[in-house]
C-alpha cells in the first residue's frame, strides 16, 4: 500500500521535472514537494476504487486507507496549498517582502472565508453535522471540483472534434505563407528604415541643440525653441507611424504562424494516425451530441439516473439478447474494466491539459504560483471524480465510498455537472461558430 | 543615409532574460520602464561611428533584431521565425544569469540560427547536437551576453563567473562581463558607451 504510494510521489516529481519543469530552474524544492504529494495521494485514491472492485486487502485495512487518505488530501487541498500560493504570490510583490508570512496568512484567512461562503447558496448541508465536520469541507471541495470538470468536460468535447477532424481545415498553399512572410519582412524593412530616421534626426537635434545652447539672449532663446518643436512634432509623427507598423508586423506574424500550424495539420491528416484521429473525431462528436441530449433530458425531466450503465447493460443483453451469463462474476471484472478506463484517461487527460496550460501562461516569476495552482486543480478535480464516479459503479461497490464520503447530497452534485456542462458548451459552441465565421470573411 | 551599409544583429535567447530591455538601453539609450513579451520581432536601430576620430571613420547603423519565444516552441513558431534569420552579420544571445536553463538553451538557440542561414533551402538540418566544430567554422560573430547579475547574492557570484567562462569557452567566444547600473538620465543624457567586440 505505501510501496505504490511512494512509487506515485516518485511519478509525480518525474512528471514534475521533465514535463512542467523544462524550460525553468527548480529553486524551491518544497513547490514540487507539495505538487508531488498531492499527486500522490490522489493517485492513491483511484487506487483504493480499484481494490474495492477487485476485493484486495481486507474490508476494515480498505476503510482504514480511505479515511486515511482523505484526511491528508483534504488538509493538503484546503491548509497547505492555498498557504503556498498566498506566500509565493506575496513575495512576488516587493512591497511586502519584509511581512511574508503575515500577509500570507492573511491571503489564507481570506480565502478560508470564501470557501465557507461557497456552501450558503447550495443545498448541501443538513443540519445534523457540526462545524467542523468532513463532510462540510468535502462538500465545498466537491462544489468546487465537479464545476471544474464540467469545464474541463465541455471544453474537451468542443475542442476533440475540432482538432481531430479534418472537415475544419482550411486550405492553405505554400504560397499564401510566401506572401504573408514576403508582407512581414516588408513591414519590418519599413519599420526599420523610419526608426534609422528617427534615429539620425535625434542625433542631428542634439548636436544642434549643444550648438544652439551656446546661443544666448532673447532672440537666441526663441530660436532654440521654435527649431526644437517642429523637429519634436517630426519625430512624434514618425514614432506614431513606427507604432502602428509595429502593430500590423505583430498581426503579420501571427497570422503567418496559424498558417503554418494549419498546414502542418494538413499534412499531418493525410498519414495514417492523422486519419484514424480523424474517424475519432467524428465518433467523439456523435458521442458528445448524445450527451448533450442526455445532459438536457436529465436537467428538463429532473432524474437522476439510478443504475449504473454496467449493470444496466448486463440487464439489456440477459434480457433482449437472452445470453445467460453469471452477473455477478462478469459486473465485476466489467466495472473495472470501465472504472479503470475512466480513471487513467481522466488522468492522462488532466496532465495533459495543465502542461499545455502551463506552457502557456507560466513565465520565469509566476511559474511557483501557476504549478500550486495546478496541484490545487489536480486535487479538486480528482476527488470529485471520486464522487461521481459512484454513479458508474454497481451498488455493492458504491457502499464504501457513501460510507467514507459521508452523508453527501449525491444527486445534486450530477445534476450541478450537468447544468455547468451544458452552459459551457452552449457558450463554447456560439463563441466559436462566431469566430469561425469571422476567419472565414476575414480570408475570402 | 540610403548611402550607409547595412549591419543586421540578432538578439536570441529564452523569453524573459532581457532581451528586450537589454536592445532598448543600447538605442534608447534609456531603462525600460514596462517590459512585456515579445511577439515576433521587434527591431531597433543604433547609430555607430565606426573607428572614430580616425580618417577611415564610417558611420553605420546597426539593427538590433530582438526575435521572442521559446527553443521549445512549437514548429510552426519555429519555421515562422527562421524568416527573420537571414543574411546576419552577428548575433548576440542573452542568458540569464539566475536560471541555468536559459544558458543550457544558448546552445540550440545557436543552432536554430545558424543552420537557417547555412542550408540554401531553408530547412532546418541538425538534430539538435551541439558540435563545437560547427562554431569553429562559423563566419557569424557570437556576442554573450548575461544579465540580472545584481540579482545573484555575494555568495554565489563567483560560482556563477566559473559557469559563464565554461559557457564563453564552448563558444570559443571571448568573455565580458558588463554591470549596467541603472542611471536615471536627466535631460541631456549623456549616451551608454558600449563597444561591440566582435568575437571569433
Amino acid at each position: 500500500m505505501f510501496t505504490s504510494q511512494v512509487l506515485f510521489f516518485g511519478f509525480g516529481w518525474l512528471f514534475f521535472m521533465r514535463q512542467l519543469f523544462k524550460d525553468y530552474e527548480v529553486r524551491q524544492y518544497v513547490v514540487q514537494v507539495v505538487f508531488s504529494v498531492t499527486f500522490a495521494f490522489s493517485c492513491t485514491m483511484f487506487e483504493l476504487i480499484i481494490f474495492e472492485i477487485l476485493g484486495a486487502l481486507s474490508s476494515s485495512s480498505r476503510y482504514f486507507h480511505w479515511k486515511l487518505n482523505l484526511y491528508v488530501i483534504l488538509l493538503v487541498l484546503i491548509f497547505v496549498v492555498p498557504f503556498y500560493i498566498g506566500y509565493f504570490v506575496v513575495s512576488n510583490i516587493r512591497l511586502l517582502q519584509r511581512q511574508r508570512l503575515l500577509f500570507a496568512c492573511m491571503v489564507w484567512f481570506t480565502f478560508m472565508y470564501f470557501f465557507w461562503k461557497l456552501g450558503d447558496p447550495f443545498p448541501i448541508l443538513s443540519p445534523k453535522h457540526g462545524i467542523l465536520s468532513i463532510e462540510q469541507l468535502i462538500s465545498r471541495v466537491g462544489v468546487i471540483g465537479v464545476t471544474l470538470m464540467a469545464l474541463l468536460s465541455g471544453f474537451g468535447a468542443v475542442n476533440c472534434p475540432y482538432t481531430y477532424m479534418s472537415y475544419f481545415l482550411r486550405n492553405v498553399t505554400d504560397g499564401d505563407i510566401l506572401a504573408l512572410e514576403r508582407r512581414l519582412l516588408q513591414t519590418m524593412d519599413m519599420i526599420v528604415s523610419k526608426k534609422k530616421r528617427i534615429a539620425m534626426t535625434r542625433r542631428q537635434m542634439y548636436q544642434r541643440g549643444e550648438d544652439q545652447n551656446k546661443q544666448t539672449g532673447f532672440w537666441g532663446m526663441i530660436k532654440s525653441v521654435t527649431s526644437t518643436q517642429s523637429g519634436s512634432e517630426n519625430l512624434s509623427l514618425i514614432q506614431q507611424e513606427v507604432d502602428a507598423l509595429e502593430e500590423l508586423s505583430r498581426q503579420l506574424f501571427l497570422e503567418t504562424v496559424d498558417l503554418q500550424s494549419t498546414k502542418e495539420r494538413i499534412e499531418y491528416s493525410k498519414t495514417f494516425q492523422g486519419k484514424y484521429f480523424n474517424f475519432l473525431g467524428y465518433f467523439f462528436s456523435i458521442y458528445c451530441v448524445w450527451k448533450i441530449f442526455m445532459a438536457t433530458i436529465n436537467i428538463v425531466f429532473d432524474r437522476v439516473g439510478k443504475t449504473d450503465p454496467v449493470t444496466r447493460g448486463i440487464e439489456i443483453t440477459v434480457n433482449y439478447l437472452g445470453i445467460q451469463f453469471d452477473v455477478k462474476f462478469w459486473s465485476q471484472h466489467i466495472s473495472f474494466i470501465l472504472v479503470g478506463i475512466i480513471i487513467v484517461t481522466s488522468i492522462r487527460g488532466l496532465l495533459i491539459t495543465l502542461t499545455k496550460f502551463f506552457y502557456a501562461i507560466s513565465s520565469s516569476k509566476s511559474s511557483n504560483v501557476i504549478v500550486l495552482v495546478l496541484a490545487q486543480i489536480m486535487g479538486m478535480y480528482f476527488v470529485s471524480s471520486v464522487l461521481l464516479m459512484r454513479m458508474s459503479m454497481p451498488l455493492e461497490y458504491r457502499s464504501i465510498v457513501t460510507e467514507v464520503l459521508g452523508e453527501l447530497q449525491f444527486n445534486f452534485y450530477h445534476r450541478w455537472f450537468d447544468v455547468i456542462f451544458l452552459v459551457i458548451l452552449h457558450t463554447i459552441i456560439t463563441w466559436t461558430c462566431f469566430f469561425l465565421s469571422s476567419n472565414y470573411s476575414v480570408f475570402s | 543615409m540610403a548611402s550607409l551599409d547595412r549591419v543586421k544583429v540578432l538578439v536570441l535567447g529564452d523569453s524573459g532574460v532581457g532581451k528586450s530591455s537589454l536592445v532598448h538601453l543600447l538605442c534608447q539609450n534609456q531603462v525600460l520602464g514596462n517590459p512585456s513579451w515579445t511577439v515576433g520581432c521587434s527591431v531597433d536601430v543604433r547609430i555607430h561611428d565606426y573607428k572614430e576620430g580616425t580618417p577611415e571613420e564610417k558611420t553605420f547603423y546597426i539593427e538590433l533584431w530582438d526575435v521572442g519565444g521559446s527553443v521549445g516552441s512549437a514548429s510552426s513558431l519555429k519555421s515562422t521565425r527562421a524568416v527573420f534569420y537571414n543574411s546576419v552579420n552577428g548575433i548576440i544571445l542573452v542568458h540569464d544569469l539566475t536560471n541555468k536553463k536559459s544558458s543550457q538553451n544558448l546552445y540550440r538557440w545557436s543552432l536554430e540560427a545558424l543552420n537557417r542561414d547555412s542550408s540554401p533551402t531553408g530547412v532546418i538540418v541538425s538534430n539538435g547536437d551541439y558540435d563545437r566544430e560547427q562554431f569553429a567554422e562559423n563566419p557569424v560573430p557570437l556576442l554573450l551576453i548575461g544579465t540580472k547579475f545584481d540579482q545573484i547574492p555575494e555568495s554565489k557570484r563567483s560560482e556563477v563567473l566559473t559557469r559563464t567562462a565554461f559557457l564563453s569557452e564552448d563558444f570559443l567566444a571571448e568573455e565580458i562581463n558588463l554591470v549596467i547600473e541603472k542611471r536615471y538620465f536627466t535631460r541631456d543624457p549623456s549616451p551608454v558607451r558600449l563597444s561591440f567586440y566582435l568575437l571569433f
